[in-house]
């Protein structure tokens, strides 16, 4: 990659806001819009944790009186629900809109995103998509209920909740949706490919920013499979048109669908939802890459190898959707083909998980709060990661598909690691957004509650997969594959659910209490080597930089390098002669 | 030097989940099919996986604790190590390669139903189970979700001649055969269902507008809970039925009290567990030497078919109605009343009270007329499903009795 003598950004000039309004709240500042994602995919985050202690309830005291007003409809619209906001607008939106907004310009040396006019349009549009998602909950008949996968035809028919309205709130929010991710997506790609400073080649670029790169670039191949499918079961639904909708007889009722394939939605809808588990995943791969670097004191062990995982996980998650379809009936021969495809992807992930390890190995590692989220996420990353070895392999998929133990699985894999991963990065650069420190204590309080606790809440679910206590019902009743010894371990589960839970209190006391009276935080608080830590100010402001965007000399892992005085030498110091 | 919390913390972490997999009893119970090979492929995951796991776990744990913070100390600076990176990817390819092959090879087994598997069609519906057998001529008749009726539940095709001979078993109860390989076709009325027992192993979703199957061959005769796994609606954890896997001979019999497609037509609905219950102690007792139940008199007894009803003419020249008095006094008692045209040979029966229901059980099913007083046979696990507006009381086919 040659380097760009000017910067593009430099020579465009920069309009600050002269309003307060213009300044927070229709702000076109990247760091602004990223508090503004964060903190509304915090918002609805909660909302799908309260939907997921309610369910965890219902799980362990099935009958107890004060659960009566949940019912069977209730708790599918909240396992519905719950999925959607964890993997859609909490997820993707904090890693990519959140981080993504924060990160690429000040790791890149940008002053600001390429286009800050549509990027401030993408947060709003992101804003709509989750008020009329919230809507669902007030629309006749409620949310959906047919699970987050929506698979039709029972997103449609009537022995599923919300099959009229719900499903219709919840598929225009993701069409929604989608054109928010696409206008920040296609910014975030633009401002890494042309905006980033002189010298910062992409093998100089930080890991965060290269999971965020192929991130976004998945998102923009994968999402408009999703759009299309949302586009075509709104037709089904309401002009009664018969793509994913063969003749069925609906509870006695035969409805006029002739010719459609059930399928064919499974196919879009997993074409998106498997690279959206590498949406989510590879920016996480990225923050905790450079959190232990940073926190271990030492470079990034085999940081080309970690790369190049990167963009072949990418590529690779392209093709191995069907690997959540080995029971749907597809054509049986694919099987073989998904399988194989599903178990390479595991050989570039198994490198990465061996270089963050391996990245301990005579290091110099401070225990940080970041340090222990960001050691938290490898192994459970890990537990996720083998137990997708387990699923990946077509016929061990067959005995435990629709388990606890997929459930178990998605939640080590993309629910808590990625969770580990955000809690994570936020410990890590909040005091550059906001200029102070978060409390020591209360953070090391909150990460061994929610370590321990979502351990302890999905390790042994998985159990529960191979006893056959299938996923989604409501209540299990009195059956064979349903000891009374299952039953224990679900209340406990339970009860470690609400634990952690309520420990998000202190996350959030935290996040208020340290903006207000945190200890003042100096411009580089963790001794770290990338651009962000490099602005002239603490928190930067609009426009990051002075006059000159800063110039990049070396990667951004330059640790215990023998020779320089420090234990760390920042990307902008130029190198030796010598060396 | 201080141990790191997080370090005890990673150890007991990874050392607890090794204690927790070897105590649980959380584990696969024994098989119940010919898929050992899904359990081996497992097993062998679960060995590769388990000690990546504990290496790597472990391996966090003491470097965690070795490595930690020293003022002034400097990492070593080893960006990268060619060997070591490319030791590490043959190690991991061999090791996805050993868990993959056993696995292709299974599901090689999986998708190839062998040739002597014979075909049972489950058929699932919002939020129950029902099946269909091909019949004597092994194959099943011509069906479609858009015939489907109150009275045609399975949808079949009308002028299909394979249909006739169809076996419909309409309860959410099926009886197969141990150690015969079943291919089992899924149908779905409405929407997503997913046929599963999980002592088989197997399972396969269902899906509205094709047919989707799998197969598997029980090496165990038990009563085996039918669950729905795919999410299919507000009743889902509900959707349950039961496979009975029986000898050849109980699956014999059993089949016999089903009903054809052509019978099911013309109004025959399949005995209940009681009337076929009772029909076996008739057996048993030899009540079949005297009397039959298709309508002819032998000489020595009356027939059985539309016994219970009507009145009859006694040898005394009286005549009684034949209500459920009568029938009890007659078999209890047989000498008491005679009909016209009989001899007392009739021994009396070795019964218990409910072995007599039974066989009342089975007497009313041969009755024409609708038995008013009695209430309606309904089974544990066999009660007739039959669409409303049915008739309920009509004769059985012909039940065989020998």
């Amino acid at each position: 990659m040659a380097t760009v003598e000017v910067p593009y950004q430099e020579t465009v000039p920069l309009h600050h806001p002269k309003t307060w309004i213009g300044k927070y709240i229709f702000s076109q500042d990247h760091k602004i819009i990223a508090v503004q994602y964060g903190v509304t995919a915090m918002a609805v985050g909660l909302v799908a944790l309260i939907l997921s202690e309610f369910m965890r309830l219902q799980i362990a005291f099935p009958g107890w009186e004060w659960m009566d007003f949940f019912t069977a409809d209730h708790y599918y619209q909240a396992i519905t629900m719950h999925g959607m906001i964890m993997v859609i607008y909490l997820l993707t939106a904090f890693l990519l809109g959140a981080f993504g907004n924060f990160c690429i310009p000040l790791m890149c040396g940008a002053r600001d995103m390429v286009f800050p006019f549509v990027n401030m349009l993408s947060y709003w549009v992101y804003l709509l998509s989750v008020i009329i998602l919230m809507v669902s909950y007030f629309v006749p008949g409620g949310p959906t209920g047919a699970g987050w996968t929506l698979y039709p035809p029972q997103t449609i028919t009537a022995g599923t909740p919300g099959h009229d309205w719900g499903i219709a709130t919840m598929l225009i929010s993701l069409a929604v949706f989608i054109v928010a991710f696409t206008m920040g997506g296609l910014n975030y790609i633009t401002t890494i490919l042309q905006a980033r400073t002189r010298g910062l080649t992409l093998m100089r670029m930080p890991l965060t920013v290269w999971g965020i790169f192929i991130a976004t670039f998945l998102g923009l191949v994968a999402f408009p499979a999703l759009f299309v499918s949302a586009v075509m079961m709104l037709l089904d639904n309401f002009l009664g048109t018969s793509f994913f909708m063969p003749a069925i007889v609906s509870l006695g009722e035969k409805l006029q669908y002739s010719g459609g394939q059930p399928l064919l939605f499974q196919h879009l809808f997993w074409f998106f939802g498997h690279p959206e588990v590498y949406i989510v995943a590879l920016p996480a791969f990225g923050v905790v890459s450079d959190l232990i670097s940073v926190h271990a004191r030492k470079n990034i062990f085999g940081y080309r190898m970690m790369v190049w995982a990167i963009v072949a996980i990418g590529a690779l998650s392209l093709i191995v959707w069907a690997h959540h379809m080995y029971v749907a009936g597809m054509h049986p021969s694919f099987g073989y083909f998904f399988a194989t495809t599903t178990l390479i992807i595991a050989v570039p992930t198994a490198l990465k998980v061996y270089n963050w390890i391996l990245t301990l190995w005579r290091a110099n590692i401070r225990i940080t709060v970041p340090m222990l989220f960001a050691l938290a996420f490898v192994l459970t990353f890990i537990v996720g990661g083998i137990t997708g070895l387990f699923l990946g392999n077509v016929i061990i998929d067959i005995p435990l598909s629709d388990t606890y133990f997929v459930v178990a699985h998605f939640h080590m894999v993309m629910g808590v690691s990625p969770i580990l991963a955000i809690f994570g990065g936020i410990y890590h650069w909040y005091p550059k957004l906001t200029g102070r420190m978060l409390n020591d204590t209360i953070g090391r309080i909150h990460f061994y509650f929610t370590f321990i606790g979502t351990y302890a809440i999905y390790f042994p679910m998985h159990y529960l997969g191979f006893i056959g206590v299938p996923r989604r019902y409501y209540e299990t009743g009195i059956s064979d594959f349903y000891p009374q010894t299952a039953h224990d371990l679900n209340v406990f589960i339970t009860v470690a659910a609400l634990i952690v839970g309520a420990s998000q209190v202190l996350f959030i006391v935290n996040l208020v209490h340290s903006y207000f009276n945190g200890k003042k935080a100096p411009a580089n608080p963790w001794g770290a080597n990338s651009l962000e830590w490099c602005t002239p100010e603490t928190p930067p402001r609009h426009g990051n930089w002075e006059d000159q965007l800063p110039t990049v000399h070396r990667w951004a892992y330059d640790f215990g390098v023998p020779g320089e005085e420090k234990d760390h030498v920042p990307q902008t110091v130029p190198r030796r002669k010598a060396s | 030097m201080r141990i790191a919390l997080i370090a005890i913390l990673l150890f007991v972490v990874t050392v607890g989940s090794v204690v927790f997999n070897f105590t649980t009893p959380f584990h696969f119970d024994a098989i119940g099919s010919n898929w050992e090979l899904i359990d081996i492929t497992v097993y062998i995951t679960f060995i590769i996986c388990g000690i990546v796991f504990v290496v790597l776990g472990l391996l966090m744990a003491w470097w965690v604790h070795k490595f930690q913070y020293k003022e002034g100390k400097f990492a070593e600076y080893e960006p990268e190590n060619a060997s070591l990176e490319s030791g590490l990817t043959i190690i991991t390819t061999i090791g996805v390669v050993v868990m993959l092959a056993p696995g292709l090879v299974a599901w090689n087994d999986y998708i190839h139903p062998p040739k002597d598997a014979y075909e049972l069609e489950v058929y699932s519906k919002q939020w129950t189970w029902m099946y269909r057998l091909p019949g004597a001529d092994g194959v099943f008749g011509a069906a479609h979700n858009k015939y489907v009726e109150f009275d045609n539940p399975f949808g079949m095709k009308k002028d299909d001649p394979y249909g006739d001979d169809d076996i419909l078993i309409l309860t959410d109860t099926v009886k197969i055969p141990v150690d015969r390989p079943v291919k089992v076709l899924l149908r779905s009325e409405d929407v997503l269902h997913d046929f599963w027992v999980p002592s088989i192993r197997a399972k396969m979703d269902a899906v509205p507008g094709m047919v989707t199957y799998f197969w598997f061959e029980p090496i165990v005769e038990k009563m085996y809970e039918v669950l729905c796994a795919e999410l299919c609606g507000r009743n889902h954890h509900s959707m349950r039925g039961w496979m009975h896997v029986v000898s050849m001979e109980e699956y014999g019999t059993w089949l016999n009290d089903q009903v054809t497609w052509a019978g099911f037509q013309e109004g025959q609905v399949p005995l209940s567990p009681e009337a076929a219950r009772g029909r076996d102690i008739a057996t048993t007792n030899g009540c079949f030497a005297c009397h039959t139940i298709d309508g002819r008199n032998l000489d020595t007894g009356p027939t059985w078919l539309d016994i219970w009803g009507g009145t009859v003419t006694l040898d005394d020249g009286t005549t009684r109605v034949r209500d459920e008095a009568y029938i009890i006094k007659s078999i209890l008692d047989p000498h008491a009343e005679i009909v016209e045209g009989y001899s007392p040979t009739m021994n009396v029966p070795e019964i218990t009270e409910e072995e007599l229901q039974s066989i009342l059980d089975f007497m009313r099913v041969l009755t024409s007329e609708p038995v008013k007083t009695e209430p309606a046979i309904e089974g544990e696990e066999g009660s007739v499903d039959l669409p409303e507006g049915e008739p309920t009381t009509q004769p059985t086919e012909e039940p065989t009795t020998d």
